[in-house]
Formats: structure tokens, sequence, C-alpha cells
């Protein structure tokens, strides 16, 4: 096989995911990158776009689909070599752990493969912890929000200043050696109990 | 393969399936306590597709699987991505597939002349004319569908196409679908019909969008299924923890079959983090309960079978028609090492050790001449008395293990060697 640029096809339907990873394998020198999603009409996709590597989130449904498609095709050419290097179960493990399966072409030089696999698998990792950030970020900020309610609880019922119904909370969860936003949550669902505060 | 990701806890199993009928025997082991009481505790996991699963067991992130019968043959045969040594300790059942059609499709087959009740080989006979027909007229391939490559589904489904003389593939167009989107890819015409274990097939009749025209079972009484895969080396480490695995689903599996534990299993099954969908489809497919035309139903026998008639038990000779399929199909030669692969993979021996202290009646043989038998029959047992209900091929065909390759040569259809 000449050197020409590879065909990278990146399958997911996490857009954001799909343009990290694309950008990553543009930054790594991989020219021909295209993007899709999981939508209808997948398989006759692959067929027209004739990809030499496709990139696809462990998760999704459509592998089996996608690994039958190459088992039965008649197509000259077709990605069967699913992993980089059979004997290489660090990079196996790694692109497992990380979230990536890759379906490659047959025949093609392992040197040409392990950067591209390297690269999605160091790109899926980068998004998993993009995802936690935001998820704690989001976290975070709704425990603030739930702190100030319960802060306006006890200042409404106990009459208390919003200094000393934060001291009150904080001093309660050291006590009950808990985080005072869980403290918070409770307070919550008891004033909603009785009726003392609105539902969110 | 490396075998990392070791867990500290000697009495955990790490298990995954997919979310189908059968899965019942793993599921209700891991939460209905026949694990526990077996000092087993066990980490199951939902699966997105079987491709994953095999590469999760592959990296050993499982150590054992609700998998389809073939799978683990496959995967010592190298025609996986990832090959890999499982085996086969025990078997998750007989039957529990449909194959249902859309509805358009029914309409044509009616007028074929298709039996009404579910009958495999009026059916086929009506699908060739079908076939044969659109192909006069120029109409596209029909397109059927199955779960995976590797499962019984295909060669179950290619079996039945090939007796009515349809070529597999070249005649009719055989397609993966994921198991929960086979309803919609009926109704939206993406497929004309599918091979797949229940409740999908439910769900397509319930829903308007298809009708079950034949079970696996019409196609072959006592076709295997799905198997529990267990990661060889996992296996060998603590034989004894191995065994109390196998005896832990092989109760989980008697349990489920008792029709006064029919309600609670399907409850189980209907939760959001295994089916999330009605108990009463679980439950009819547990009761064999299948939907015919205008609200009709029937109730067909031994449907779905988790331990009954020794289902559990894993027949050497099971694994063997497996590999002829793969045979003939083209998708490996003919060998003796691989016939001898094949056959290493399914362990009656260590289904018998492990369920010794049980004392019940399991086979004393290791493979039979498949389809020979047509009406209950005694056999030989380990203690008390056993009795083995029928094998038989709806087209009468018989397989004897030993005779892979007149077997084979005996066949109507066949593909045109390895592709």
């Amino acid at each position: 096989m000449s050197d020409r640029a590879l065909h990278i096809l990146v399958i997911d339907a996490n857009r954001i995911r799909a343009s990290i990873i694309e950008e990553g394998l543009k930054e790594a020198g991989q020219a021909r990158v295209t993007v899709i999603d999981e939508a209808k009409g997948l398989m006759r996709r692959i067929v027209e776009l004739d990809p030499d590597v496709i990139v696809i989130d462990l998760e999704s449904p459509n592998r089996d689909a996608l690994e039958h498609m190459f088992q039965v095709s008649r197509a000259a050419k077709r990605p069967v070599a699913m992993f980089v290097d059979r004997t290489d179960d660090a990079s196996i493990e790694a692109a497992i752990d990380a979230g990536v399966s890759a379906y490659v072409v047959d025949g093609l030089k392992k040197e040409r493969i392990k950067p591209i696999l390297d690269t999605a698998i160091r790109r899926f990792r980068a998004f998993e912890r993009l995802r936690q950030e935001l998820d704690q970020a989001r976290n975070e900020l709704s425990e603030r929000k739930r702190i100030e309610r319960a802060k306006g609880i006890l200042m409404r019922t106990r009459g208390l200043s919003e200094e000393s119904a934060y001291a009150l909370l904080r001093s309660t969860a050291m006590q009950q050696n808990k985080r005072i936003a869980e403290i918070a949550e409770s307070l919550i669902t008891a004033a909603r109990l009785l009726g003392e505060e609105e539902g969110i | 393969m490396m075998r990392s990701a070791r867990s500290s806890d000697p009495n955990l199993v790490r298990m995954g399936f997919m979310p189908l009928t059968d899965c019942a025997p793993v599921v209700a082991a891991s939460l209905l306590g026949f694990a526990e009481a077996e000092g087993l505790r066990v980490n199951l996991t939902k699966e997105a597709s079987w491709a994953t699963l095999r590469d999760r067991i592959a990296v050993r992130h499982l150590d054992a699987a609700h998998m389809l019968a073939p799978m683990p043959i496959a995967a010592c045969l190298g025609l996986t991505p990832l090959p890999d040594r499982l085996i086969v300790p025990l078997m998750l059942g007989f039957g529990g597939n449909t194959i249902t059609v859309s509805c358009a499709l029914w309409a044509d087959l009616k007028a074929a002349g298709a039996p009404t009740r579910l009958e495999a080989s009026g059916t086929a006979r009506a699908l060739a004319e079908v076939a044969a027909r659109r192909r006069r007229e120029g109409a596209p391939k029909l397109v059927f569908a199955v779960v995976h490559h590797h499962s019984a589904h295909t060669y179950q489904l290619s079996y039945w196409l090939a007796a009515a003389g349809i070529l597999p593939n070249v005649e009719i167009d055989i397609v993966a679908v994921p198991p929960p989107l086979m309803p919609s890819a009926l109704a939206a015409g993406q497929i004309d019909g599918f091979c797949a274990g229940e409740p999908w097939g439910r769900v397509a009749s319930v829903t308007g969008s298809g009708r079950c025209v034949t079970t696996n079972i019409a196609i072959w009484r006592a076709s295997p299924e799905k198997v529990l895969g267990v990661a060889q080396d996992w296996a060998e480490a603590d034989p004894e923890r191995h065994f109390r695995l196998i005896r832990a689903v092989y109760k989980a599996a008697v349990w489920c079959d008792d029709p006064a534990n029919r309600s609670e299993l399907a409850r189980l099954l209907a939760r959001p983090e295994i089916f999330d969908l009605p108990a009463e489809i679980l439950e009819a497919n547990l009761d064999g309960r299948i939907a015919l035309d205008n609200g009709e139903e029937m109730q067909v026998s031994g449907f779905l079978n988790f331990s009954r008639s020794a289902a559990t038990f894993p027949w050497k000779s099971h694994a063997a028609w497996f590999y002829s399929q793969m045979v003939r199909w083209g998708e490996t030669k003919m060998s003796a090492d691989g016939y001898a692969c094949a056959q290493a993979t399914y362990r009656p021996d260590v289904h018998r050790t492990a369920l010794a202290p049980l004392d019940v009646p399991l086979p004393t043989a290791n493979a039979k001449i498949e389809g020979a038998i047509t009406a209950e029959t005694a056999v030989p047992s380990t203690v008390g008395r056993l009795f083995l209900a029928s094998d038989r091929f709806f087209d009468g065909g018989i397989f004897d293990p030993e005779r892979i390759e007149d077997y084979l040569a005996s066949q109507p259809v066949k593909a045109d060697g390895p592709r």
C-alpha cells in the first residue's frame, strides 16, 4: 500500500467528542478525517466513504452491525484487523479502558496505524476528563445553590442571620461527619415534607 | 493476551449480559441470592453490544458472561478480533428466538400459502416463493437481521433458508442489528425480517410492526441458544470457585423454569437496569406465548427452556454442529485441529463435576447424534433417571458429530468456500 494519506472515519453520536478526536488526528498530521454520527444508513455511508481506518465508541450498539458487515462483505477492501497488533496487549487494554474501538483495513503497516490509535485513545481520555470536570462543576454549582436555599429556610423559620444560618449548617455537618451540602439537602427535603418549601 | 485487571476479592465474579430474555439464569443467580448462597459476590454489567462484551472478557474486565453459543468457539478458532480461550461449562437454555417479519412481508407470505401457526417448513417454502418472485420482478432483495454474526440466530436462520433452497447472503441479505432496535428497524422498513431472542419479537408484535412466523425450536427442537462463557484462565485459577458459579447459575436456571416463579422473574427482568420494559411482555415470553394475527395467541410448549431435559448440559455435539455451520458458510476450513478446538470449548466434564454435589441426573455421554430423538427418550445418567425431549430438525436432518464432512456434503445449499 502506498504512503498516500489514510482515510480515517470517526463514527460517534457525540458531536463534541467527535470533533475533539478529529482535531487531534489533524494535529497529528492526518489530513483525511471524516466524521459521521450514527444516523440511519450508516452501513451504506461506510461503503461509500471506503475508509482505511474506522474509529468508533466502544459502547456503540452499532459495533455488532459493523463487524457483521465486514464479515459478510464481498468487497475486496474490508476492515478486518480490528486491533493494531494482536500481540500488543497494553495497547488493546488501553483502547478498551479509554472506550475506543478501531477497525483497520487488512494489510496496513502497523507503524502507520499505531499513532492513529494512540491519538484516538488520548483524545477519548481527554474528552472523558473534560466530561468529569464538567459534571463536577455542575455538581458544585448545584451544591452552592442548595446551601443558599437551606440558609434561606433557616433564616425564615428560625429568624437567624445569614451568617448564623451558615454557622449552624457547618457545625451540624461537623457533628454528623457529613458535608455541608448533604446537611443542606436533608434540610430542604424536611422543609418540603413540612410544606415550608416549594419543590425545586 | 494479558491477564490484568485482577480483582483482589477471591469471591468476586464479574459477569456481563445482553438484554435478552435468556439472560434470566445469570441475572437471577446474581440478584436473587443463588450466587450469594455459594459464597460469591457478583458484579453484573449490562453491555451495549456483543462485540463489547467479547472485548471486555478478552481483556479480563469480565470473568464470565451470558454469551451467544457459537461465540466462545469463534474466539477459540481465532475468528474474532481477539482470539481467546473461553470455555462453556453450562448452557443457558434452549429456544427463545423468533423469526419475525414485517407486516408487508407477512401479507406476501400468506398469499404464498404460509401456515399461520408458526410451522417452519411451510413458512420457508412460502418465503422461497416470495423471494423468487421478487427476483423475477426485479424487486430489491429481502433483508433479514440477526443480532451478531457468530450467533445461533445466524446459523438457525441460514439453515432454515437453505433448507428451502434460499442461499443466505446471496438471495436474501443478512445484516446485524442490535436486538433492542429490531422492532423499529422493521417498522421503518430497513429490514424485512429478523431472527432474534425475545422479548424483541413480542415487542414488534405488540407495537404492530411485525408478525412472528416461526421459532427456533420449530427449526431445531432442542436448539442451544446462549451459554455461560467463562475465561479459561479464570476457571483454572480456582476450580472450586468456578464450580460454585456453575452451581449458582444452574440453581437459578431451575428456579427460572418453575411456573410458580414466572411473575417474580418477569418483574425482575422488567427493571430499568435490565430491560426497562413492561413485565407483561417478559411474562408472555417466559410462558411461551406468541402473538399471531388479530390478537390471537399461541402457547408454544418448550419455547424457552432453561433447565429441563438437561438443557444446561454443554453437549460436545452442539459445539460440533456450530463448527459444521462455520465450515458450511465458509468462515473457516474444515480441519482436524479446528474440530478439536471447537469440541474442547464445551465442557460436559466440568458441568458434571460442578453439579455432582446436587445429585441431579446428568447425561453420562458427552455427545449425541443430533436430530435422532423424536420422542421423549430415557438416556444413561449419572444418578436417577433422565429423559431427553425431542431434538428434531424441521427437515428431519440427522447430525453425527463424528461425520461432519458427510453431513455437509448432504446439505442442499452451501456457500462457495471461504470468502
